[in-house]
């Protein structure tokens, strides 16, 4: 016999959770698929929109500025993060809680303000060209803004912090004896990094690599601002095509693709072995 | 570095070596020679500093003054990784990513040794350890004594001259301890290193070792072979912490060589003494428990020249029955008598003597 007052609150806790589902079902859920579906419904119910992956030089030239953003500026990101993450690690308690606060610190300014600062430390008077121009290192400004590699250092600046923390993760729990073991079997330093250190330190890398990869192909307003309008990347482009040229089936095709690639690479991620984008992220 | 060449084995020693953390004494100024060879057991509670001995021997920790030796040449300033020393860590530390031959392989392959040789030198050293069937299995998948063994395995691969062991046994079982043991002390005879080998367990110390150095407070009190340590204890810790004593307070009265005479309470007793004592001076006389040997008290006459005492209980257990005597003044005294012994119950009266040979005269 199950106790009465323990069924009720059964009920209840099922009823507690309906109320939730229920919103995100009628307000998040559906209005979503509506808009993924004008990529099949819009102007017409055909799939034109996806033809133009195959046949729209400027859909082409968009999607491969987009891969090539965000694989150079993962790649840097994750580097920058192993070095810091590293240097964490094996740093005296003291100077690990500094470096690790002042990457925190990071994540307190908003991005908008990030990539304004960026733009007057970058512009051709920025303080980065006249201190080189100063130093006589080079004569002509360097166009460091308003084109990828303007993006490419404003996204690694935002995303290093979000690679440190999966980093930090996985090297923590590297037993230390692990690297005084190899030394007392004739391993150098740099013996003991990649032949001990570095594969130990693998899923972590792995975790952040997919975490940031996903996160940059999302941007918006870092290449907005930093790109100054020659460079632009699918989030930027799916925005246009909503509120200017009102191409909704374009953009909604678009964000299909988005998603599509979002998802392939959670699955990949959960596929291989001690990583998940979870776990990277948690 | 070439592994398979045997050469005359080299002796190691530490001279006047001194180790402060931050002003805290962790090792006072020490000497010790280790013998080319040799099974040398570091013994001592945690704090003694037998831990920050042997990671100075191996490289990891500087002494703060003093010498490291090898064949009486300063290795002082060389780093572990140059030394060339095997080291069996607390825990083992083996490689998670690495399967066992790959473990074992690790010292060869950074040696830069041909790919054959290091073939040939791993399947050596895993039939060495009894392994050869768990070369292609990885660490976690093994049970505790079976990475014990391959710890051991990819310590010895190169040959060291000398091999550290830092707790290798504590996280085993008692039986599994055991079997070990043996194993570590028959592998020890085969390879002919060196080996310097710390732990707070005495029964492993004096199973394994050649000779032991009992360790206090940041110094080496007594290094001796393990019977030796054991029936001439230099001190009331040395022969607590290595076996179980009882510990009798009393005067000499009179001194005959290294025969002393001793008033205890009413009693007069014999033991040894190994230094020389004056009469009258307080000092301590150690027994060890199965020493110690008991006699049903008729009353009648006293006999001076036993301590009297009452039985307070009796233990069974199995090899010996613990007997535990009280002792007016003296307070309680442990016996181990054979268990076929014939003695009063709880309440009887009893006395309690020794062969002069195993009473040792120490400070008081």
């Amino acid at each position: 016999m199950r106790n009465p007052v323990a069924v009720a609150s059964d009920n209840l806790y099922l009823l507690l959770l309906v109320v939730p589902g229920l919103l995100v079902a009628v307000f998040y859920a559906l209005p979503v698929l509506n808009v993924l579906l004008l990529s099949v419904t819009y102007p017409q119910p055909t799939a034109d929109n996806y033809r133009l992956l195959f046949n729209s030089a400027s859909v082409q030239s968009i999607l491969l500025v987009t891969a090539r953003i965000c694989v150079v500026t993962t790649v840097l990101t994750v580097l920058c993060a192993y070095v810091i993450a590293y240097r964490v690690v094996h740093a005296p308690a003291t100077e690990a809680r500094l470096l690790l606060t002042a990457v925190l610190i990071a994540f307190w300014i908003s991005v908008l303000i990030r990539a304004f600062a960026w733009v007057a430390l970058l512009q051709p008077n920025g303080l980065v060209n006249n201190a080189l121009m100063a130093m006589g290192l080079i004569r002509e400004p360097l166009a460091l803004v308003r084109n990828e590699v303007g993006v490419v250092i404003g996204m690694v600046h935002y995303m290093v912090p979000y690679a440190v923390l999966p980093l930090l993760g996985a090297m923590r729990g590297i037993d230390p004896a692990l690297s005084a073991a190899s030394s007392s079997l004739g391993a150098s330093r740099w013996q003991t990094f990649y032949k001990v250190f570095l594969p130990l330190s693998v899923p972590g890398v792995a975790g952040a690599t997919i975490l940031v990869f996903i996160l940059a192909l999302g941007f918006y307003i870092t290449p907005a601002i930093l790109g100054g309008g020659k460079v632009v990347m699918i989030a930027e482009y799916i925005s246009l095509q909503m509120t200017e040229t009102l191409r909704w089936g374009v953009a909604a095709m678009l964000a299909v693709v988005m998603l599509v690639t979002v998802g392939a690479l959670i699955a990949l991620s959960s596929r291989l072995p001690n990583v998940s984008v979870a776990k990277a992220a948690s | 570095m070439q592994p398979n060449v045997p050469g005359p084995s080299p002796s190691f020693g530490l001279a006047g070596v001194h180790k402060t953390y931050q002003g805290t004494v962790a090792l006072h100024p020490t000497d010790l020679h280790i013998q080319a060879g040799e099974y040398l057991v570091l013994l001592g509670p945690s704090g003694s500093g037998k831990t920050t001995l042997l990671m100075m021997l191996a490289g990891f920790v500087q002494p703060t003054s003093g010498q490291i030796l090898r064949d009486g040449v300063p290795i002082t300033g060389v780093p572990a990784e140059k030394r060339g020393f095997g080291v069996v860590f607390q825990g083992y530390a083996l490689f998670p990513h690495l399967s066992v031959a790959d473990n074992v392989a690790f010292a060869l392959r950074v040696r830069g040794m041909a790919r054959a040789d290091v073939q040939a030198r791993v399947r050596q050293t895993l039939e060495l350890m009894r392994l050869g069937s768990f070369a292609d299995r990885f660490p976690r998948q093994l049970s505790g004594g079976q990475q014990q063994r391959v710890a051991l395995a990819r310590a010895l691969a190169f040959n060291p001259p000398l091999l550290l062991l830092d707790e290798p046994m504590s996280a085993l079982d008692r039986k599994l301890k055991e079997d070990l043991q043996a194993e570590l002390k028959e592998v020890h005879q085969r390879v002919g290193t060196t080996f310097v080998h710390i732990t707070h367990d005495q029964e492993e110390a004096m199973a394994l070792a050649d000779r032991i150095a009992v360790m206090q407070d940041g110094r080496i009190v007594q290094v001796g072979a393990p019977r030796e340590l054991y029936r001439q204890p230099a001190s009331r810790f040395v022969a607590g912490f290595l076996g179980k004593s009882n510990f009798i307070d009393g005067t000499v009265a009179r001194v005959d060589g290294n025969r002393v005479g001793l008033r205890i309470g009413q009693a007069r007793v014999v033991a040894t003494a190994q230094g020389s004592r004056g009469v009258g001076q307080p000092v301590t006389v150690a027994v060890r428990p199965e020493n110690l040997v008991i006699a049903s008290a008729d009353g009648s006459a006293p006999d001076d020249h036993a301590l009297c005492g009452m039985v307070v209980s009796q233990l069974f257990l199995g090899k010996y029955i613990s007997v535990h005597v009280e002792v007016p003044s003296l307070g309680v005294l442990v016996a181990h008598v054979p268990v076929d012994s014939v003695l009063p119950g709880a309440g009887g009266q009893v006395t309690l003597s020794w062969d002069p040979a195993h009473g040792v005269v120490l400070d008081a």
